[in-house]
């Protein structure tokens, strides 16, 4: 039997009906086609599909989209500003190269925005403990912890 | 994923009647290992109960010489707890060390304990602590709640609602994880109670988590990481995988617990 659900993503409302085995991750791609979060392992390891979940970064591809009703949710989509300004998580992967194929950047950034709301200036160790739930298979990891110190010494 | 019937009680009495009815249902928490469990069709339950919607099941409050922690309270808020980073913090250290950031801000403490993974972190917390396991019936000491692997007390449609956990006069919690899946190895928790009484609870050993008898009497005689290094655990009941050896394991006890106890005297 299909599931009413209502959220809120990218601070749009949204309204559907979904069968419950629905994973959120397919609820984002497949019904809203928001495909900038990806999906890598599909098995909760590697964070190519985190988004947050009321502020809280989380992997949509181990939650179902139910357990979203009554939420925020905001994917890569919904970082930049209105006019298309990139948010300073974003400028910043670009500026100091912080990927090499691009696959895994959408989860790095919505993870490293998360941690830099708990933490707003992290020591090197903690921006890689901190972003240990994100794999990059191109091991691109080096420029991508540059481009949080980046984002978080101008912030 | 097999196809299920979903419910989203708005309280506890709601869903514990549903899970006391429907045969096959599973109460859905933080779903960290559930939903993963169920794409992998591993579990198939017939009815999904979330308790997501039931508020009075998250938070942290002190009551007394115990901190209590909701069944849905997340890792990470019990991670960043001020209260329990200042009364217990090797549990607060113990719930930031949990999988990854994402999955600490999604799995919870009552799912953790229910699901008992025999390498999971929190069972060695709640058994090291002696805390006690409240559900939707009655209180059950951490002695008798951790039945074996993947087991407990709990009986069908019981629900856990919080943990209550004794603050202890020190603590400690040492694990070597495994590097892919961060589950533990070995985990070693140390406790010396306000009595002077020391519990040791040990996970990762394959079977569930379980107290050791030999380190809890070397280190009631002397509280160091020394004397917990001392003890020579057989390698018997142990078990050996792709990832270490029943041996390895046994070994890795004593080298958990030095370091454990390290921890908790600071």
């Amino acid at each position: 039997m299909n599931v009413k659900l209502s959220l809120t993503v990218n601070g749009k409302a949204v309204a559907a009906e979904v069968d419950p085995r629905t994973l959120l991750v397919q609820f984002l791609r497949e019904h809203l086609r928001l495909t900038g979060t990806h999906v890598g392992c599909d098995t909760g390891q590697c964070g190519a599909c985190t988004i947050h979940l009321d502020g809280r970064a989380v992997k949509s591809c181990n939650l179902l989209a139910v357990q979203a009703q009554g939420a925020e949710v905001t994917t890569i989509e919904g970082l930049a500003a209105p006019n298309g300004d990139m948010h300073p998580m974003q400028a910043a992967f670009k500026e100091c190269h912080g990927l090499q194929c691009g696959f895994c950047t959408p989860g790095m950034v919505m993870s490293a925005t998360a941690l830099l709301k708990d933490n707003p200036k992290p020591t090197e160790e903690q921006i890689r403990a901190g972003l240990d739930g994100n794999f990059c298979r191109c091991t691109g990891y080096h420029n991508i912890v540059k481009a949080v110190q980046s984002c978080a010494a101008g912030s | 994923m097999y196809p299920f019937q979903y419910h989203r009680p708005a309280n506890l009495a709601e869903a514990t009647a549903l899970l006391g009815k429907l045969g096959e249902g599973k109460a859905l928490a933080g779903g960290q290992t559930l939903i993963a469990a169920m794409k992998l069709r591993l579990a198939q339950p017939s009815d999904l109960v979330d308790l997501g919607g039931i508020a009075e099941l998250s938070g942290i409050r002190a009551d007394g010489d115990a901190i209590v922690i909701g069944a849905l309270t997340r890792h990470a808020d019990v991670a960043a707890s001020a209260e329990v980073g200042k009364r217990i913090p090797a549990l607060a250290r113990l719930a930031g060390s949990i999988g990854d950031r994402q999955v600490r801000a999604a799995g919870t403490l009552g799912g953790s304990i229910a699901n008992n993974d025999p390498a999971a972190d929190y069972p060695a917390g709640v058994l090291g602590l002696g805390a006690t396991v409240v559900t939707s019936r009655r209180s059950i000491a951490a002695d008798d709640f951790f039945s074996g692997l993947y087991e407990t007390a709990l009986e069908p449609g019981e629900l856990i609602k919080s943990v209550s956990f004794p603050v202890p006069q020190r603590a400690g919690y040492a694990k070597f994880a495994n590097p892919a899946s961060r589950f533990a190895l070995i985990g070693v928790f140390v406790c010396q109670e306000k009595s002077g009484a020391v519990r040791v609870a040990v996970t990762g050993g394959g079977n569930g988590v379980f107290r050791s008898a030999e380190l809890e009497k070397a280190l009631a005689a002397s509280f160091t990481p020394a004397a917990a290094a001392a003890v020579k655990l057989s390698a018997d009941g142990f078990s050996g995988d792709l990832h270490a050896s029943p041996e390895y394991r046994a070994h890795l006890v004593s080298v958990m617990a030095g370091r454990a106890v390290a921890a908790a005297l600071g």
